[in-house]
């Protein structure tokens, strides 16, 4: 009887090569199309809203953003977690190349946010709760990707980096809860059981499910690029290796 | 499509959005063609990793 977990069966970095190599055009083509739904219904069946008018819009791509950005920084946590605790083979793989991505849509709610803020609060920036929280989420992303850059050693860097992203955890909640726990200018969170009307909240779900398909597509192709480093990093190791080998063996039957 | 006085708020937020998820997307896949070049290029001269057996064209890049 096979007893292997799914987790088990995705440890072996090449069966996750092979799944994720027949996974990822379907992924791709789920995620174009999904987008390409949700930017239809943005740009032509959403009404302006009664009081934002036009500008509303830069919430369809804003709140997805946003929901990445600290998806994504969960993901990482989780990742780590499997790395330190359960040594699996491809936490470390999947934590390194889901940082620049959630970097990347960090940076995205920042500016969407800001160019939203500009017409609606009359600043891009106020050093509010909500948007300092975030903006100390993606100097933690920054800090994550520079940590494990600064060490040789790719073992002690998997290591350090995903204490840091453990420790950083805590951003989260601060970042969920500053709209309610501060006085802040950005408004809390409507939910999905809101009173938003359907006409606004159905592309904004569409364009929420296209930027999480979107970033799962990319986020295994990141982690088979890194599968492929790391494979390319230990041939050029153990041809380092042989050379050495051989040239000692030479070296000592000529002597 | 008129979005209004409004609208330069708009246009740059979606401008600077899918300019950067361009960016990322064609990097990764230039990266990916790039990585397997190398692996095969690798596998070409002979050089295998120490734990290595033979792995489909499907399971690279």
């Amino acid at each position: 009887m096979n007893t292997q977990s799914i987790t088990q069966k995705l440890a072996n970095p090449t069966r996750f090569m092979s799944l994720s190599g027949a996974i990822l055009p379907w992924l791709s083509v789920l995620a174009a199309l999904v987008l390409t739904y949700g930017l239809y219904l943005s740009f032509f069946e959403s009404p302006p809203d009664y009081q934002q008018g036009e500008t509303v819009r830069i919430m369809f791509i804003h709140v997805p953003s946003a929901w990445l950005a600290t998806m994504v920084y969960a993901l990482i946590a989780i990742s780590s977690f499997g790395l330190l605790v359960f040594r699996h083979p491809l936490a470390d793989v999947s934590a390194k190349a889901a940082a620049p991505l959630g970097a990347a849509f960090t940076f995205l709610a920042l500016v969407t946010g800001s160019m939203w803020g500009k017409p609606m609060w009359g600043t891009y920036w106020v050093w509010d709760a909500r948007l300092t929280s975030v903006l100390i989420l993606f100097f933690l992303y920054l800090g994550l990707i520079a940590l494990r850059s600064s060490f040789e050693d790719e073992t002690l860097a998997a290591k350090l980096t995903a204490i840091l992203a453990l420790v950083g955890v805590a951003i989260l909640p601060v970042i969920k809860f500053s709209v309610e726990w501060w006085n802040t200018l950005h408004q809390p969170s409507t939910g999905l059981t809101s009173s938003v009307h359907l006409d606004i909240r159905i592309p904004l779900l569409v364009m929420a499910l296209a930027f999480t398909l979107m970033f799962f597509a990319m986020h295994l192709k990141a982690m088979r690029n890194e599968i492929m480093r790391r494979r390319i990093k230990a041939m050029q190791r153990a041809r380092v290796d042989r050379v050495g080998a051989s040239s000692v063996a030479s070296a000592e039957s000529s002597s | 499509m008129d979005l209004g006085p409004h609208a330069f708020y708009i246009w740059t937020s979606y401008g600077v959005v899918f300019a950067l998820l361009v960016v990322i997307i064609f990097w990764l896949i230039y990266d990916g063609h790039r990585l397997a070049r190398i692996y095969k290029d690798l596998e070409e001269r002979g050089v295998t990793r120490r734990s290595s057996k033979a792995s489909s064209p499907k399971d690279r890049g």
